[in-house]
Parts: C-alpha cells; sequence; structure tokens
C-alpha cells in the first residue's frame, strides 16, 4: 500500500519537476513581456531532438547535452527577435497566435528535418533501478529532481545576486520604470526567451531517456507547463515550481488510482477547478483594476 | 436624495476612505474636492458600485444601494463618467453615446438577430438623440467620426453625452476637467449649469477650484480619506483647516 | 446597414456563380467546408472580436455536436435532426454551465479555462472507445427527414450555401443593434458599459452559449456530410485552426471571418503539394500575417482602400 504510494509519488516528483522547469519558461517570458509562449514545448523538444541526434552523430553525451541546449537557446532568441518584438505592442489574441505559429514552425523544422520517429537518450549514469521502501527508482529520475533542484537555486540566486537577475525582475514589476532607469528592456526581453528556451531544453533532454523524445513530443509538455505556471500563478517563481510538482503528482495519482487513460486529462480538470476557485492561482496576487 | 452613512474601504492596509458621511440634496451641484490621494475617486467608486465598501451605507432615495453592482445603478438612475477615459476606442462617436442609452432600447440578442420590428425603428431614434447629444455638449462636428479620431477635450465631453444619454438622475462626474485648458475648462463649466438646469442633480470630483467655486451649491472636502469640512463655497473657503490642507494662499 | 449589404450581395452572388465553375467533385468539397467552417469562425468572431473575450477550446463543442450527432443517429437510430438538436442542446447546457466561473477570467487565464475545456472534451471522446470509436474514429449516416436524404455533392453544397447566408445575416444584424453595441463596448470598456446599464456578465454569457450552439450544429452537419468521424474534429489544433480563421481573416469583421476561413481551408490542399512541409509552412504564415497584419486581412485592406479613396 505505502509502496505503491511512494512508487507513485516518486514517479510524480520527477515528472513535474520537468513540467516545473517548463513553467518557469513560461512565467520568465510572461514577466518579461506579458506574453504566454507557446512554443515553449517546442523549445523542450528541440533539447532532446537534438541531444539525441548529436549523440547518435558521435558526439560524447555531455558535449551533446550542451550544444543541444545552446542550439534552443539560441532558437529562442531568434524567436523574440523575429516574431515578438517586430509585432511590437499587439493585442493579446495577437500575441498568442504568434507564439502559436512559432511552435508549428520549430515543430515543422523537426518533423521535415529530423523525422517524425521517437527517440531515447541513454540514461546519464546506468538503468540499475533503486529501491526505496519497497518502491523503485530508476537513477534517471534522480537526475532529473536533482538538476531541477540545482536549476531553481541557480535562479534564486540569479535574481537575487546579480545585477542582470534584478534588472529581468525589475522589468517584470514595471517595464516603464525599468526603461528609465536606464535597464535596457530589449536586452531584457531577448535574455529572458533565451534562458526559458534553455529551461526548456534542459528538461526535455532530462525526461528523453524515461519517456523519449520526439518532433511532437512538446505539444502535450508545453500545454501542461502552462498549467503548471498557471495553477501556480502566472508570474511567481516559486509558483511555478509548486505548480509543475503539484500537477506531476496529481497526475501520478490519477493514473494509478483512478484511470491510467485519463491521466492526460488532470492537469486540464485541476486548472479549470484552480481557475473557478482561486483565479489568481495558488501564489497569485488579487487584481483590481484602478478606474 | 443621494445619502452616504459612515463608508468606509480599505484596501490592504490602506484605509482610502474612512467613516465619510454626506448628504446631497435633489437638483443641486455637490462637489467633493481634497489632495491628491484623499479618496475622492475611490469616494465615487464605492458610490456607483464599482468597489465594494468595507463598511457604511449609501442611500439612494431612502433605498439602501450599498454594493450594488453599477447596472443595478444605472437602472435607478445613477450615471458617471471616469477620470481615466473610459471611451469605447473601437467603435464611432456616436455609436459610443449610443450605449448610454442602451437600458431604454431592446437589447435582447434573439431580438437583434432577428432585426425585430421597432428594433431598426428604435435604434434610428437613438441614432438622432445622440447626434443631438454630442451638439448638447459641443461635440456636435463629430458626429460622423470614430472615437480614435477625437481629441482628448472632445473625448471628455464624449463621455459626459454617454452618461446623458442615460438620461439619469444623479450623474457623477469625475475629475471633468482633467487635461483641459483655461477655455476649455469654461466650456465645461457651462456645460454642467446647463445640465443641472435640466434637473439633473450633479455630483463631481474636482482639482481646479475656480471651477468649483463657481458652479457648487455644497461642497465637501476630504483629507486623507475623511470628511475635512463641508458647507457652502463661502463656508469652505472660510474654513481655516481646509485653507492649511489644502488651498493653500490660491484663490 | 448600407456597407454590409453590398457585402451580403457580393456573398450571396458568389456562392450562386461559383456551382457554375466548380469543375468536379472535389472543388465542390473545399466549397463546402468552407462554407461550415465560416459559420463556425463567424460565432467564434462574435464572441473573439466583437466581445473581446478568447476561446482555446471551440473544437470541443464542435465535437459534442458531431460526436453527438454520430452516436444518437448510428447507435440508437434517432433522426438526424431530433439528434442534430439533441446535441445543439447539450451543447449549450454545458456552454451555460461553464460560462460564468470562465468568462470572470480575463486574458491568459481565460484563454487557459477554454483551453482546458477544449482538451478535457477531445480527451473523453478519444477515451471513451465503446461509444465513440475512438481514435479510429466512427462513421455517420447520412442526414435527411424520413426517407428523403441529402445526397451528392450539389445537395450538400445548397445546404451549406444556405447555412452560411443564414448566420451571416443573423450575425450583421446582431452587430447592427443594440445587442451588437453592447458587445463591442464590453471590449472597448468593460467597466464604461457596465454603469451604462450593460449586465456584462449576461452579454459574455450569452454570445458564449450562442457561438458554442452553432459550432455545434456544424459538427453536426459537418460529421453527416464526411459520413467519418475522428477525435482530431475536437482537438487542441482544430480550435487553434478556428481562432485563426478568426485573426487572420480579421477580428470584428463578419466577411473577414469567411475570407480567413476560405484561406485557411484552402491552404492545407495547396500545400500538399509540399509533403511533410505543411506544419512549417502553416506556422510561418501564421507568424507573418499577424506580425504585419495584426487587425487581420479585412480590416487592414479596408484600411489601405480607404486611404486610397481619401
Amino acid at each position: 500500500m505505502l509502496s505503491q504510494f511512494l512508487q507513485f509519488l516518486l514517479s510524480g516528483v520527477t515528472v513535474g519537476a520537468t513540467y516545473a522547469l517548463a513553467a518557469i519558461g513560461f512565467t520568465l517570458i510572461y514577466n518579461a513581456s506579458g506574453v504566454i509562449n507557446f512554443a515553449q514545448g517546442e523549445f523542450m523538444a528541440l533539447g532532446g531532438m537534438a541531444a539525441v541526434f548529436l549523440a547518435n552523430a558521435g558526439v560524447p553525451l555531455p558535449l551533446a547535452i550542451v550544444l543541444a541546449v545552446t542550439v534552443a537557446t539560441a532558437v529562442g532568441m531568434l524567436v523574440e527577435k523575429l516574431a515578438i518584438e517586430p509585432a511590437g505592442r499587439a493585442e493579446v489574441v495577437t500575441l498568442i497566435i504568434i507564439t502559436i505559429g512559432a511552435s508549428l514552425t520549430i515543430r515543422g523544422f523537426m518533423q521535415v528535418f529530423l523525422g517524425k520517429g521517437s527517440h531515447a537518450l541513454p540514461p546519464f549514469s546506468g538503468e540499475a533501478p533503486i529501491a526505496i521502501l519497497g518502491a523503485t527508482l530508476l537513477p534517471q529520475s534522480l537526475w532529473v529532481i536533482g538538476v531541477t533542484g540545482a536549476v531553481v537555486l541557480m535562479l534564486s540566486w540569479f535574481f537575487g545576486r546579480t545585477l542582470t537577475g534584478k534588472a529581468m525582475l525589475a522589468t517584470s514589476y514595471n517595464k516603464l520604470a525599468a526603461q528609465l532607469v536606464g535597464i535596457n528592456t530589449r536586452f531584457i526581453l531577448l535574455l529572458s526567451f533565451g534562458l526559458a528556451a534553455a529551461l526548456g531544453a534542459v528538461g526535455g533532454i532530462l525526461i528523453a531517456p524515461v519517456t523519449y523524445t520526439s518532433y511532437d513530443v512538446g505539444v502535450m509538455l508545453g500545454l501542461k507547463g502552462f498549467v503548471a505556471a498557471t495553477l501556480g500563478g502566472l508570474g511567481s517563481g516559486a509558483g511555478a515550481v509548486a505548480g509543475g510538482l503539484v500537477l506531476g503528482v496529481a497526475e501520478a495519482m490519477t493514473a494509478g488510482y483512478i484511470s491510467s487513460a485519463y491521466k492526460d486529462a488532470t492537469p486540464f480538470v485541476l486548472i479549470l477547478l484552480i481557475l473557478f476557485f482561486l483565479p489568481q492561482g495558488l501564489f497569485g496576487k488579487k487584481a483590481t483594476d484602478r478606474v | 436624495m443621494l445619502t452616504v452613512d459612515k463608508l468606509c474601504k480599505t484596501f490592504g492596509g490602506v484605509k482610502a476612505v474612512q467613516g465619510v458621511s454626506f448628504t446631497i440634496e435633489a437638483g443641486t451641484i455637490y462637489a467633493v474636492i481634497g489632495p491628491n490621494g484623499a479618496g475622492k475617486t475611490t469616494l465615487f467608486n464605492l458610490i456607483s458600485g464599482v468597489y465594494t465598501a468595507t463598511e457604511g451605507e449609501v442611500r439612494l432615495h431612502d433605498e439602501v444601494i450599498t454594493n450594488k453592482r453599477p447596472e443595478e445603478l444605472a437602472r435607478r438612475g445613477m450615471s458617471r463618467t471616469f477620470q481615466n477615459l473610459q471611451v469605447c476606442m473601437n467603435m464611432s462617436a456616436v455609436e459610443n453615446v449610443m450605449v448610454g442609452a442602451h437600458l431604454r432600447l431592446n437589447s435582447g440578442l434573439i431580438a437583434g438577430m432577428l432585426r425585430l420590428p421597432g428594433v431598426g425603428r428604435a435604434d434610428k431614434t437613438c441614432h438622432d438623440e445622440a447626434a443631438a447629444l454630442m451638439a448638447f455638449v459641443g461635440v456636435g462636428q463629430y458626429v460622423t467620426a470614430h472615437a480614435s479620431q477625437m481629441p482628448y477635450g472632445a473625448l471628455k465631453r464624449l463621455e459626459i453625452a454617454r452618461a446623458l444619454a442615460a438620461r439619469p438622475k444623479l450623474l457623477l462626474l469625475d475629475e471633468p476637467a482633467a487635461g483641459l485648458n483655461h477655455t476649455e475648462t469654461g466650456e465645461i463649466g457651462v456645460l454642467i449649469r446647463k445640465v443641472a438646469a435640466g434637473g439633473v442633480t450633479v455630483v463631481l470630483v474636482e482639482h481646479d477650484m475656480k471651477l468649483v467655486m463657481n458652479l457648487s451649491d455644497r461642497i465637501l472636502v476630504l483629507n486623507h480619506g475623511s470628511k475635512l469640512a463641508e458647507g457652502t463655497a463661502a463656508e469652505v473657503r472660510a474654513n481655516p483647516a481646509v485653507i492649511s490642507a489644502y488651498l493653500g494662499a490660491s484663490v | 446597414m448600407k456597407k454590409s449589404f453590398r457585402g451580403l450581395m457580393l456573398l450571396a452572388g458568389v456562392l450562386v456563380l461559383l456551382p457554375l465553375v466548380l469543375p468536379n467533385a472535389y472543388y465542390y468539397d473545399v466549397a463546402i467546408r468552407v462554407a461550415l467552417n465560416a459559420c463556425v469562425a463567424i460565432g467564434l468572431n462574435l464572441l473573439i472580436g466583437y466581445t473581446g473575450q478568447i476561446s482555446l477550446g471551440h473544437a470541443g463543442f464542435l465535437g459534442i455536436g458531431a460526436y453527438g450527432s454520430a452516436i444518437l443517429t448510428g447507435r440508437f437510430d434517432w433522426p438526424p435532426i431530433a439528434a442534430l438538436l439533441a446535441a445543439a442542446l447539450a451543447t449549450g447546457a454545458l456552454a451555460l454551465l461553464v460560462a460564468r466561473p470562465i468568462l470572470k477570467l480575463k486574458g491568459h487565464y481565460l484563454a487557459m479555462a477554454t483551453l482546458g475545456l477544449g482538451i478535457i472534451l477531445s480527451i473523453v471522446i478519444v477515451n471513451e472507445t465503446a461509444w465513440t470509436g475512438g481514435p479510429d474514429g466512427m462513421p455517420v449516416g447520412g442526414f435527411g427527414l424520413s426517407g428523403w436524404q441529402i445526397a451528392g455533392e450539389r445537395a450538400w453544397y445548397g445546404v451549406a450555401a444556405v447555412l452560411l447566408m443564414l448566420v451571416t445575416v443573423l450575425a450583421l444584424n446582431l452587430i447592427d443593434s443594440p445587442a451588437g453595441r453592447a458587445l463591442q463596448a464590453i471590449h472597448g470598456s468593460e467597466v464604461a458599459s457596465r454603469v451604462s446599464g450593460v449586465d456584462t456578465t449576461a452579454f459574455k454569457v450569452r454570445v458564449f452559449v450562442l457561438s458554442a450552439v452553432l459550432a455545434s450544429v456544424t459538427g453536426s452537419l459537418s460529421a453527416h456530410y464526411v459520413g467519418f468521424l475522428t477525435p482530431g474534429v475536437a482537438g487542441f489544433f482544430h480550435s487553434i485552426e478556428l481562432v485563426t480563421m478568426v485573426v487572420v481573416g480579421g477580428m470584428a469583421s463578419v466577411f473577414g471571418s469567411i475570407l480567413g476561413t476560405a484561406i485557411l481551408t484552402m491552404l492545407p490542399q495547396l500545400l500538399s503539394a509540399f509533403e511533410g512541409w505543411e506544419t512549417l509552412a502553416f506556422g510561418v504564415i501564421l507568424m507573418l500575417t499577424m506580425i504585419f497584419l495584426p487587425r487581420g486581412l479585412v480590416p487592414s485592406l479596408r484600411l489601405k482602400l480607404g486611404r486610397g479613396k481619401k
């Protein structure tokens, strides 16, 4: 009984960590620009796919990973430069459509040049399952959770201690004020996209040994990452992490105890319930309009 | 006509309005003044249902209307304009004014889709009335224009036309002269007098002291969310507390 | 109504003359699909373009109509019209139920909620294999009344064209009415509409339900026309396609929706020459259109032509 529960919990936390990385990516971009980046999932797919193809081409795995993340980061910045910046101050709906267009473009590229197949990365440190209190944990899961944890710590150091990080925060609170004190908000926006893409890529690479990667794996991952970010309250970094973990665990529990067919519906049922009762998400602030 | 009784509004730690009470007689022009941050617009938002009150009561003709929604207050003859222009920039000028007449028209979705008899004719009448109102407030030349083409001062008057289209008994004007120059402010004053002469009770929040002193029958002075003084223009002008807190050496 | 009268006459003209130039059944098929999709797009535009809300899950409502009709006629032998009405009623009820809490949300939260709703519906359709045939889909019978059925491309074209004209007229009437003004006012300034007496929540709910029911009816008819249903009809991609038709054609423009639908329905047919490149091409076209013509084709064209006239 307990071991079964623990099993679900562990797999939930593992996948939840991936969602958390995606959610942080969404939050970063949302904070810098108010845009919901529907291409976030595609960065995850891109990271995984690029790593697979580089590794298969003979590049040693660690280097392949670094290169894949770099590629994704570059693509992220490209999206910002070519799609977001030219749009100026468009309406929410327009921006949503633009990022959807970007996601289709990236996915289309992968479809054409990397094919429709599923691929896996070799697990980073072997496949021998670890037994914990009757449940088994794959070593890869430790990587996922561990790296995500490290990333979160690095980000809080970045935002709390470095000037660039603080500049990013300032931009998210009030873009105009940030500009007035000399912050180059254009660069911040570019950086946000790049960083979000990097985070997405890392998430995609971490999970590739466990759940495989393909050209369209980003669709569901991206949507669920969006749900996780909204769950935690759009704009809150801590909320994004919490939302991701909550989502992952909820999904695993549903798959385990209720029905594995409806596992994919869990995030969306959850978000509807949250939005009905807590429209600001778990950590968001209540908004009042000034008239 | 309108009674406000110990009205309070707190935002988190900020006490925007604290225990304000006053009464407005029908058919008068009543002004609310005070330094920035005194709670004037919050008071307006409380009376017009845009904010919910933390404590206190608002009564219109003896009916308690505290925390009623703006739509319901519109049905009771209350209308208002906004400090930060709330004009529908996606519509034409005359359509904006026609929105004000919403409650007097058949605005069912089905009726609109099927173009039931009467809907078209009523709309034509509404259009003509809206055009007349635009002329009344002094923006008649923009009757065929789109809201996005109109200058700021004209838009301020357009809002007043929209508020008047509802044929209100109580009209709340939130800083009608904000951003207007000397001449335009004078014209707004003339307009407000015309409106009041038509039997409408006017309540206005304003910073322009000359306008306020010339127009108002009674004035309420707010400071830090509480009532500082109330009375006729002469009484308020002579009140030492008011002078030190707000008027200073001006006027 | 004058300028839209001209557009209406143009549409009628095109619809009447088209059969004279369509060479074969394939082209009829495209025309029928365009007409049916346009009906959904017009309804969605009332919600997105005019009232200023978002829905990223509208294909879900279409799915209820399509699968509702298919299941009731296929497994329970209901007459198709009754099935269509029942499905529309069910859709309306669901939309009504979720509308109030959903439409209290704004911007991205609203988008997220509608997205979630649409995906839940499509997952249900995929999973309930016993009813819906699951990912493999299910066949759908013909549409008709006690013995007489709509058969053949021309008959279906007639039905689709009449439906499109009807929906267009109703939409144009609505926009020109006090209700239509109220909807646009909600988009322009919600607080200003409220103090003018517009019950903004009620209006948003009504237009949401209306567009959902329209999607359902169109879904039912499409199902009977195509003769086979797959879950993709209710999927996320289809919802996005629908929103794109509205946005590319022109928000707050009925004829824009029709044009947008025409272009986006015909695009995959044109792109099928570029095997495997459809997704990529679609994405690029989407981005370019939204960046350079953010108001959509018809309003942008109107603006350019307007400037030319002056």
